[in-house]
């Protein structure tokens, strides 16, 4: 008889989860179908499904989102940041957990202390000088965002490090090794888990950021984000358009979380207890 | 220079560089210039502690603040009843329970500045056809008052955030032994007294950790609240975050925004190192 409560119980917890499950994906549920209706049937009526499928919108949101070139910037600015910052930041955690000097731990604290500072205290300054120097640009971006996701990652590398046995090193450096070679060939693959991690974490606010490619980039190399903003101001009160623009907008998000799921949801794990 | 050395320099170079260029010398030198007419190129004088007097008695930066503060408030309570609402239901045996934790997860994935778009067309549109049908005058014109703006605010970052506090949680929970629960269980405690007494214990240092982590979250706000409300009606929900960016962008004050920058950066640094002497008692304990 308790056995039969406990089930009564659990099936009970399982609908609640479910109920709220369906609140969660509402507002995306509510950006498709309206998505897909004209613009009269949705000032008939948001909740019903559309009476037949305007393909149009997307067509025309497609097209005026510039979309297959500002998903090329999106993916060339994210992926080039992210494998700057797994690249570099995976040597720096390396060097510092080796070196066990004083300099060593206090260029540790520094970059650890630097995530304390708000992007909002540091932007006025840093777009004038870039802007001195002529590097508002992709590439000043993405160095950019190797000086601000530096710091976290370097804190999970060199938190990995310590599993990572030094008499590997010595055995490497015994047998002829350099330091890049050991580096390289021994140490990076043991650090693969971490690295995932790294990369998610880097990759999700990277791919999704706002404010600083709207200070850094113009219109005509903008990432999704940044195009989307543009896009929905000419669309505004043409909700019929403006969702059919936000639905593709997010399309390459949910194939990456379709795909990677399980690594992404153990990466923030990670990142966020730590 | 050893060998020893060399190498070392050379790993760290990049980050270092990058580290000192964007973030180390960006905030050396605006906080320098904070106390100059600096225009964002030169300074021809320095006025002191103006700007700060100033910002001080500015209406609209200071309700910029206290907006953040009852914001960040009502978000961080709302978001850990929430993260551990929704963690306790996804542990459970039940069927469904990783395809909910993708589920929650979800909007966390989609930048703040489409998901506040993806709301706006649901507190102006759906908001409004839902008033229509079952006759309530209060579901009209969402956003367009202080007060619906603020709540419209604080369910979106909810919405957005709990999955994330969600994970937090669930490391946690997923660490309490099973053993633990399992003999409560046939020592006869009811659901409400293992809560009680067994789980919420072991998980109040998540608690801490979410807290101050949603704290500094909230209060850096700024993607959401440009998109969803763009700080209207009249500037009414506009916080610390975007008022500094109007101030140095759209109103080209670039040393007196620096300045509220500044301030703005004394606020969260509490807030953060807060957390870290938190965490820090809180192991010193275990």
């Amino acid at each position: 008889m308790k056995r039969n409560k406990e089930k009564r119980n659990l099936f009970s917890i399982e609908v609640l989860g479910l109920v709220l499950g369906l609140i969660w994906i509402a507002p995306f549920y509510l950006m498709i179908v309206n998505a897909l209706k004209t613009k009269k049937q949705i000032f008939t009526g948001v909740l019903g499904l559309p009476d037949s499928v305007a393909l149009g919108n997307f067509v025309q949101a497609f097209v005026d989102l510039e979309f297959l070139k500002s998903l090329f910037n999106s993916v060339l600015i994210t992926g080039v940041s992210v494998a700057v910052i797994i690249l570099f930041s995976a040597m720096a955690g390396y060097a510092l957990a080796r070196n066990k000097s004083k300099l060593s731990g206090g260029l540790f604290f520094v970059f650890v202390a630097a995530m304390l500072i708000p992007f909002q205290s540091v932007m006025i300054p840093l777009v004038s000088i870039f802007g001195q120097v002529d590097m508002l640009n992709a590439a000043g971006l993405i160095f950019m965002y190797l000086g601000f996701g530096c710091s976290l990652s370097i804190f999970l590398y060199h938190g990995a490090m310590t599993s990572i046995p030094k008499s590997l090193d010595e055995a490497a450096i015994i047998d002829g090794a350099n330091r890049f070679q050991l580096f390289w060939y021994i140490i990076f693959p043991l650090l693969k888990p971490i690295s995932v991690t790294v990369g998610i974490l880097n990759v999700i606010w990277i791919w999704n950021d706002y404010l600083l490619p709207s200070l850094v980039l113009n219109e005509a190399n903008a990432t999704i984000p940044l195009k989307m903003f543009f896009f929905f101001g000419e669309y505004t009160k043409q909700w019929h358009l403006a969702l059919a623009g936000l639905t593709l907008a997010i399309i390459p998000v949910i194939i990456f979380y379709f795909f990677a799921q399980k690594q992404i949801l153990k990466g923030v794990s990670e990142g966020a207890v730590k | 220079m050893s060998n020893q050395s060399k190498w070392f320099w050379i790993f760290l170079s990049p980050v270092l560089l990058a580290l000192t260029v964007v973030v180390v010398f960006p905030f050396v030198y605006g906080f320098v210039f904070s106390f100059s007419d600096w225009n964002g190129l030169t300074a021809t004088s320095f006025v002191g502690l103006e700007h700060y007097i100033n910002l001080f008695q500015e209406e609209e930066f200071m309700n910029s603040i206290w907006f953040t503060v009852k914001f960040s408030v009502v978000t961080v309570i709302l978001l850990n009843v929430f993260g551990l609402g929704l963690a306790l239901i996804v542990t459970r045996k039940i069927k469904s329970g990783n395809l909910l934790r993708t589920v929650f997860f979800m909007p966390n994935l989609i930048g703040g500045l489409i998901l506040g778009f993806i709301w706006q067309f649901i507190f102006i549109s759906v908001f409004g056809d839902v008033g229509n049908l079952l006759g309530l005058e209060s579901m009209q014109g969402w956003l367009s008052t202080p007060e619906t703006g603020f709540w419209g605010l604080v369910i979106l970052t909810s919405w957005q955030m709990a999955g994330y506090i969600m994970i937090i949680y669930i490391a946690y929970l997923e660490n309490i032994p099973k053993d633990l629960i399992e003999a409560a269980q046939i020592d006869g405690a009811t659901a409400l007294q293992r809560f009680k007494n067994i789980i919420f214990p072991l998980v109040a240092p998540a608690f801490t950790v979410s807290m101050f982590l949603t704290l500094s979250m909230a209060f850096k706000i700024y993607d959401q609240n440009l998109s969803l409300t763009n700080g209207g009606p009249f500037n009414s929900t506009q916080m610390v975050a975007m008022e500094i960016v109007r101030t140095a962008f759209s109103d080209n004050e670039m040393a007196y925004a620096q300045a509220k920058a500044v301030i703005f950066f004394l606020i969260v640094a509490v807030i953060a190192l807060t957390q870290v002497y938190y965490n820090k008692k809180r192991e010193v304990d275990l």
